[in-house]
């Protein structure tokens, strides 16, 4: 069987549609599935690229629930059978890792035996484990535990996932389109008929009509809803989490006590992530989320709780994402927020049609946020279709990974096992079988010159951070260093990029690398930023006036932690 | 260290000089480099062990890698052990005799003449080029007819007459192929006022095992040979070594590669030259004869690790009238059993071609090297001798 090629971006502009989807996030490319397979014509819409939002800025974790079995039984069950779902229908995203919630001698070890307790209650299958046994399991982890417990937390590429999500949508004719920002929401009496959109690469705006538009924009949730005169209340919190340079740990470690900072380590892919802080910010900091030495150091400090192994470890970047945390609408004075997901159907609430916000939730809810909206869609269409996202698996996930490989045949084996992880059964669309396709563009990454190509021809990609996104590349511990440069090559080849706009294009993705090495750079982590600024600066020649941005970034002071709004 | 908790491969900084200076990658484009198949590979393989690439025994474990690194990383010993920890095992009887040192020389010493006279002639060459993959235009290393071992116990003068001594760490080549090495280091030492033991078990230090895959078979002769260690340096000062891949091996292999806990004794594990320069330092004095030769040093690839060619060099110029060419440091190829290996040895030969070209045009008659592998590639692809610094300061000793 060939595998059929899918072509992510639309070309073609599209003036009416039945559903607007505002937001390219998981949430996003899940209703645009969803919508398109029951039927629905649908367009996306996303401001910048697919999953820029919290979508790409979390753990990347495949909760199994047992973190909210104590506390919030709901959110633990929802948890639970998305992570069974998304291991069939999305097994090239995920990786089975399992998890260990571990109990140091600080801890009570009294939680362990309610927490066990919890998480059968949920479904979610929770072994105690003796502290030799966990520690030979996980050989990283503190080796003071005094308890553990193994629950099925796996780890899920987000990125990927949202591709996979948005490939499907547009097999079954949804529309995407990426840095397309919504403009204004347009209104007929207290009918919401559709949005004039900027397209932010030719500049032009235009008007887009349709019979429901959904914003599921998620913490941006807010500013859409008062395009449209609705008032959603938010609270902005930010997560932080730092990447280390390897895999340290191969199975999820989590603490096991009440829920609170840096105490999830995840192994995702060839890295691994500790955090989170919580941190409420102001909706003016949303799209400058900036980290501060402080969060970094409760990272370290509260990580090597988990894993000791990470004081010594080289970081090699930190990020921040915003949770879409909404207002607990039944709670009065405003303050209290759900972590559920949040389904409002603005005809009912402010009597305003043709408008749905979903929002809330996590990453592993996705799936079931777009199957709720998707309901209240056909409701609204006056359609009656099921909804079969839980058993249709994604493109890229059809088959299992020892029968693609025999379908790839690539020079070097490594660059093989590597296209096969990143696009599952779409291996094939790689192109693999000459030197030169094979031959690596991200050595940290295992990215060769053909599955680059294949991203820039199918993959919507308009710049190296998309491109980034896509593929890996510059996400290993030279952050750059080597691929940037071969990367913006290949760009310029495929008229991406012209000649005398590659130097900015370079700067731009070495400064958005930068912004996550900067509140990290020391140790091992410093000898290598110097090392990509003596090569791009000192021997090639690039410099502050090649970027878009030439003014000085402002992130050399640590901001106070805010008050919420 | 235990390498669960090493995160020496974090240090990389992706400059990629390690795969600048690897003899292989520049011949041999299957191979990925040191930079791929250590640091990087590392990253994948503690992914997912599909990451392992079997072109990692390309590797010649040369350790030229670690000496370029500016980051310290252990590179080649990071590729040794990735081939511990997922190489299937090794089941090719020709890469058991290569590597079974031991083996090997206890047997064909026993009928010397006969086996030097076999292995030269054509249906034997023949066949281990046909049925077993060492190429027929390899010239094999000479048994000899005693062990070293053996000479030392019926002929040896009488050690005990030395106030101070030394425990010599011979070798396999010495002991089996070339005892004439041995001697010149026992009279060398003799005349520095230095008594000689051996040690009570000495096995081979294990590199050719570990360069076949025979991890298992290496880590027992490291622990063999760690216990006699240990036993004879009770008595005497230091071990001191001839072969410079023998004196890389116990210092370096045996902790990072072996996980042999070497920390109470590697400091006194010496290279003969090393030993020989220190006992001068403290005024002791050796008498040379003159030698109207020019002479061409060739830094071997552990010597280039082990950072010890200036001891040699500058004994060798303690030698009147000795003309000494140093060669720029290039591997020869052989890399100890690779070059025997059929599949690798188009690639040793490539490897060695600008090496020879080099010794062929500097007009010397001589070539000095510490390693027994470097001698036999030398002296196969140059034609002309190729001597352990130890023997060329004995044949000059007054």
């Amino acid at each position: 069987m060939t595998v059929e090629p899918l072509v992510l971006g639309a070309l073609e502009r599209t003036t009416e549609t039945d559903v607007i989807i505002i937001g390219g996030g998981a949430t996003g490319a899940g209703l645009a599935r969803d919508c398109s397979r029951r039927g629905i014509k649908c367009v996306l819409f996303e401001r910048g690229d697919l999953a820029t939002g919290a979508t790409g800025r979390n753990h990347g974790l495949l909760h199994s629930g047992a973190r909210y079995a104590v506390t919030d039984r709901d959110s633990a069950k929802e948890c639970i059978e998305e992570n069974y779902i998304l291991r069939k229908i999305a097994r090239h995203c995920v990786d089975e890792t399992d998890g260990l919630f571990i109990t140091l001698p600080e801890d009570d070890l009294e939680y362990q035996k309610n927490f066990i307790k919890a998480c059968q209650d949920a479904g979610i299958a929770a072994e105690a484990l003796e502290p030799k046994d966990a520690k030979e399991l996980e050989p990283s982890a503190n080796p003071s535990l005094i308890g553990a417990v193994k629950v099925p937390d796996g780890v899920i590429d987000p990125f990927r996932l949202t591709v996979a999500n948005m490939l499907d949508a547009v097999k079954h004719g949804a529309k995407c389109y990426t840095y397309h920002e919504v403009m204004a929401i347009l209104k007929e009496g207290a009918r919401v008929v559709g949005v004039r959109v900027l397209d932010k690469l030719s500049k032009e705006e235009y008007e887009v009509r349709a019979q429901v538009v959904v914003n599921a924009s998620g913490i941006w949730g807010t500013l859409i809803g008062s395009l449209a005169g609705v008032d959603i209340k938010m609270f902005p919190t930010r997560g932080t989490l730092l990447i280390m340079g390897h895999r340290i740990n191969q199975l999820v470690i989590n603490r096991c006590r009440k829920p609170a900072d840096a105490d999830i380590l995840v192994p995702g892919d060839t890295v691994c992530l500790i955090g989170t802080t919580s941190i409420p910010i102001k909706f003016s900091q949303l799209d400058t989320t900036r980290v501060s030495y402080q969060e970094v150091e409760l990272l370290i400090t509260e990580g090597a709780k988990l894993c000791p192994k990470l004081t010594t470890a080289r970081k090699i970047r930190c990020y921040a994402g915003s949770r879409p945390l909404v207002a607990d609408e039944a709670d009065t004075t405003g303050r209290k927020t759900s972590r559920h997901l949040v389904l409002m159907d603005h005809e009912k609430r402010d009597g305003l049609s043709g408008f749905i916000t979903i929002t809330g939730g996590k990453l592993i809810t996705y799936r079931l946020m777009a199957e709720k909206a998707t309901d209240l869609i056909c409701e609204k269409l006056k359609l009656k279709v099921p909804c079969d996202t839980a058993t249709a698996v994604l493109p890229g996930s059809g088959e299992s990974p020892d029968k693609i490989l025999r379908k790839v045949a690539p020079l070097a084996p490594t660059v093989r096992a590597a296209i096969v992880s990143r696009h599952g059964d779409l291996a094939p669309l790689v192109e693999s079988d000459t030197p030169s396709a094979s031959s690596l563009v991200c050595e940290c990454e295992l990215v060769s010159v053909g599955e680059i190509k294949h991203a820039i021809e199918s993959l919507a990609v308009h710049n190296l951070v998309d491109l980034r996104r896509r593929v890996r590349i510059g996400m290993g511990p030279c952050q750059g260093e080597l691929c940037v440069g071969r990367a913006t090559g290949l760009m310029t080849a495929a008229k991406l990029c012209t000649p005398d706009k590659a130097p900015g294009e370079l700067a731009s993705f070495l400064e958005e690398r930068w912004k996550g090495i900067y509140p990290l750079n020391w140790g091992e982590t410093i000898r290598e930023s110097e090392f990509v600024m003596w090569l791009y600066q000192s021997i090639c020649g690039l410099t502050r006036a090649d970027s878009p941005n030439p003014a000085p970034p402002e992130h050399l002071e640590d901001e106070a932690p805010t008050e919420s709004p | 260290m235990n390498p669960l908790l090493s995160t020496n491969f974090d240090a990389c900084t992706k400059c990629t000089i390690c795969t600048e200076y690897c003899p292989v990658s520049q011949v041999r484009p299957a191979f990925a480099g040191p930079k791929q198949s250590g640091p990087d590979g590392e990253r994948q393989r503690l992914k997912d062990a599909a990451f392992y690439s079997e072109a990692l025994k390309y590797c010649t474990n040369c350790k030229r890698c670690e000496v370029a690194c500016p980051s310290n990383v252990h590179i080649g010993d990071e590729i040794a052990l990735a081939r511990k920890k997922f190489a299937p095992y090794n089941l090719s009887p020709r890469d058991a005799i290569l590597s079974h040192t031991d083996f090997m020389g206890s047997m064909a010493t026993m009928a010397a003449p006969i086996v030097n006279f076999m292995a030269n002639l054509a249906p034997t060459k023949f066949f281990l080029d046909k049925f077993l993959g060492i190429p027929s235009w390899r010239s094999f290393p000479r048994y000899a007819n005693k062990t070293f071992r053996a000479w030392f116990s019926d002929n040896a003068p009488d050690q005990s007459v030395y106030k101070d001594t030394v425990t010599l760490f011979h070798g396999c080549f010495v002991n089996y192929n070339n005892p004439s090495l041995g001697k010149d280091a026992l009279k060398l030492l003799n005349a520095l006022g230095v008594g000689v033991r051996l040690l009570a078990g000495e096995r081979c230090c294990g590199v050719p095992l570990i360069a076949s895959g025979f991890f298992q078979d290496a880590l027992d002769n490291a622990t063999t040979n760690k216990a006699s260690i240990e036993k004879a340096l009770e008595n005497t000062e230091r071990i001191v070594i001839p072969s410079s891949t023998c004196t890389m091996t116990l210092r370096d292999e045996y902790p990072e590669v072996l996980q042999i806990d070497n920390s109470s004794w590697r400091d006194r594990i010496d290279l003969l030259p090393r030993y020989f320069y220190r006992l001068l330092e403290e005024g002791r004095e050796l008498k040379f004869k003159p030698m109207e030769k020019v002479v061409a040093y060739h830094t071997a690839c552990h010597m280039e690790k082990l950072g010890w060619t200036a001891y040699s060099i500058d004994l060798l110029r303690l030698i009147p009238g000795i003309k000494l060419i140093l060669l720029p440091s290039l591997c020869c190829g052989i890399a100890g059993t690779y070059g025997f290996k059929k599949e690798n040895s188009p690639t040793a030969q490539k490897i060695g071609e600008p090496l020879f070209d080099l010794i062929k045009g500097s007009g010397c008659s001589l070539v000095v090297s510490e390693c027994e592998t470097c001698k036999m590639q030398i002296e196969m692809c140059t034609g002309l001798p190729c001597e352990n610094p130890v023997t060329i300061l004995a044949d000059a000793l007054i």
